[in-house]
């Protein structure tokens, strides 16, 4: 083989190489996008699991938006209060602190106590059994079971239990995908120090709601009664008011509809906490249509 | 003008790189779970294949042929093909932030495809000109993503329907995959 080949061939792939290599050397030269080095800095303290519970596209935007846009900083959740400190230090800023909430289902119409009208054969997804016939939950407020909610949930804090979705609180980590994910917008985020809940969300008038479910709300206001502004009605449904503390803590036992439970604040508000009086039986037994498939 | 229209339904139907010649198989499995994801590495791979069509086909013809390389051109094309890439990432970074947000984690993605390799090498082996290349490349990635959002369709489909445990997954992937490709066959008369 001529020399001059091989001269010829690795000057030209070289010189190809080499142009390339150079342009490439310039087009970062002089093309370099300036990028804040507190942005990068915002990057590493953020717990980078892309959740979106702040409500940015990742946590490489967040970070953008807290240094550049002066977005808020305590929007980080599962962070808690380390990452929000060093935010806060970061920026110059105070750190006030917003208190971590969790999501918490607000049903417990499990398949003993809600029963279901039909049997749903279909792909086991909650928005698709919702969309055939209102779902197959005789209560068509309640939750279907079908875990929309826990396939999305990045930290697996969703449990079901007799075919009810249940969220742990201590696994938590605030992202709100499930409250996006049920079709039944059941799901709501609660300040993690607040443990007692209305877990029903059916609008139906008392008669209805007893028809479909054995802790539903009827609506007798009850709750307003023994503990004031705690409770608000929406229409025939009590609400927990949140911001106001509930006093009389007497209503979980009272509540006619059992629909007021009160659970740790590391304990998932079970099913079974919406009876704190076991030996009472239960006067409307279940109908015989439970077999609903989850 | 009747040929470029052949060129086109040639490249996009009868022989489609995914499903008929099986080039860019990585992305197409790999980006076909959901259809955001898909839509932005087609717009990625629609712009890469028709600017790497007209890069490399200059670089054969102007470069390698005239030295007598042409046995060069499969490195000469991977060192073009990648180093193109990398430019189109840094220069849309600067100029268009936007478009690079939204196709910005593709581009190296691309440098991988072997779809941008395959277009490259048969517009030299079908010795189309210039704008026979070009227009050959824009049609072969137009192909390309017909593929990737019809598989994504069927596979967010699929995942929802619950297959049995032992398809679950990429199993199922493929068969569907096999399937298309199948169906993808009938288009084989179409153009002669």
């Amino acid at each position: 083989m001529d020399i001059n080949n091989i001269l010829i061939t690795s000057g030209a792939i070289g010189g190809v190489g080499l142009t390339c290599g150079t342009a490439l050397a310039l087009a970062a030269k002089f093309l370099a996008v300036k990028e804040d080095p507190r942005v990068e800095a915002m990057d590493e303290i953020l717990p980078g699991a892309n959740c979106g519970g702040c409500g940015f596209a990742g946590c490489a935007d967040y970070a953008k938006a807290v240094v550049l846009d002066g977005a808020a900083i305590n929007l980080c959740a599962p962070g808690g209060n380390e990452v929000l400190e060093l935010i806060a230090e970061a920026m110059g800023q105070e750190a006030s602190a917003e208190e971590k909430r969790v999501a918490v289902v607000m049903c417990a119409g499990d398949s003993e106590k809600a029963p279901r009208k039909h049997l749903y054969n279909g792909v086991a997804d909650c928005t698709a059994a919702a969309a055939v016939a209102g779902g197959d939950k005789l209560c068509k407020y309640g939750c279907l079971g079908y875990g929309s909610c826990a396939r999305v949930c990045p930290s697996g804090a969703i449990e079901f239990k007799n075919g009810v979705a249940i969220v742990h609180p201590d696994l938590c980590i605030s992202c709100s995908a499930c409250v996006r994910a049920c079709p039944r917008n059941l799901i709501k985020m609660v300040p993690v120090s607040k443990t007692i809940h209305v877990v029903c969300s059916s609008k139906d008038k008392g008669p209805i709601v007893k028809k479909a479910c054995q802790v539903g709300c009827i609506g007798c206001r009850m709750c307003l009664k023994l503990a004031g502004d705690a409770f608000e009605m929406e229409g025939f449904l009590a609400l927990r008011n949140y911001d106001i503390p509930v006093e009389n803590e007497l209503i979980v036992e009272k509540c006619p509809g059992k629909c007021i439970v009160k659970c740790g604040a590391s304990e998932a508000p079970s099913p079974e906490a919406t009876e704190p009086t076991p030996s009472e039986p239960s006067t409307e037994p279940a109908e015989a249509t439970t077999e609903g498939q989850t | 003008m009747i040929s470029y229209v052949l060129i086109v339904i040639g490249a996009v139907l009868v022989n489609n790189f995914v499903l008929t010649r099986f080039l860019g198989i990585c992305p197409f499995l790999g980006v076909s779970k959901k259809l955001g994801t898909a839509l932005g590495m087609c717009g990625a791979v629609i712009f890469v294949m028709t600017a790497a069509s007209a890069v490399t086909w200059a670089l054969q013809h102007k470069i390698l042929n005239p030295l007598g390389l042409g046995y060069m051109q499969t490195i000469a094309f991977i060192l073009v093909i990648a180093s193109f890439v990398q430019l189109v990432d840094i220069a849309m970074k600067k100029s268009a932030p936007k478009l690079h947000g939204a196709l910005g984690i593709f581009l190296p993605l691309i440098t991988t495809n072997c779809a941008v390799m395959g277009v490259a090498v048969l517009n030299v082996q079908l010795k189309y000109s210039f704008i026979k290349a070009v227009v050959f490349g824009f049609a072969a990635s137009l192909g390309f993503a017909l593929a990737l959002i019809i598989f994504t369709g069927l596979r967010e489909k699929i995942d929802r329907a619950n297959p049995p445990r032992a398809f679950q997954g990429v199993a199922i992937a493929l068969v569907t995959a096999g399937l298309l490709s199948l169906a993808f066959m009938g288009f084989a008369t179409l153009v002669k």
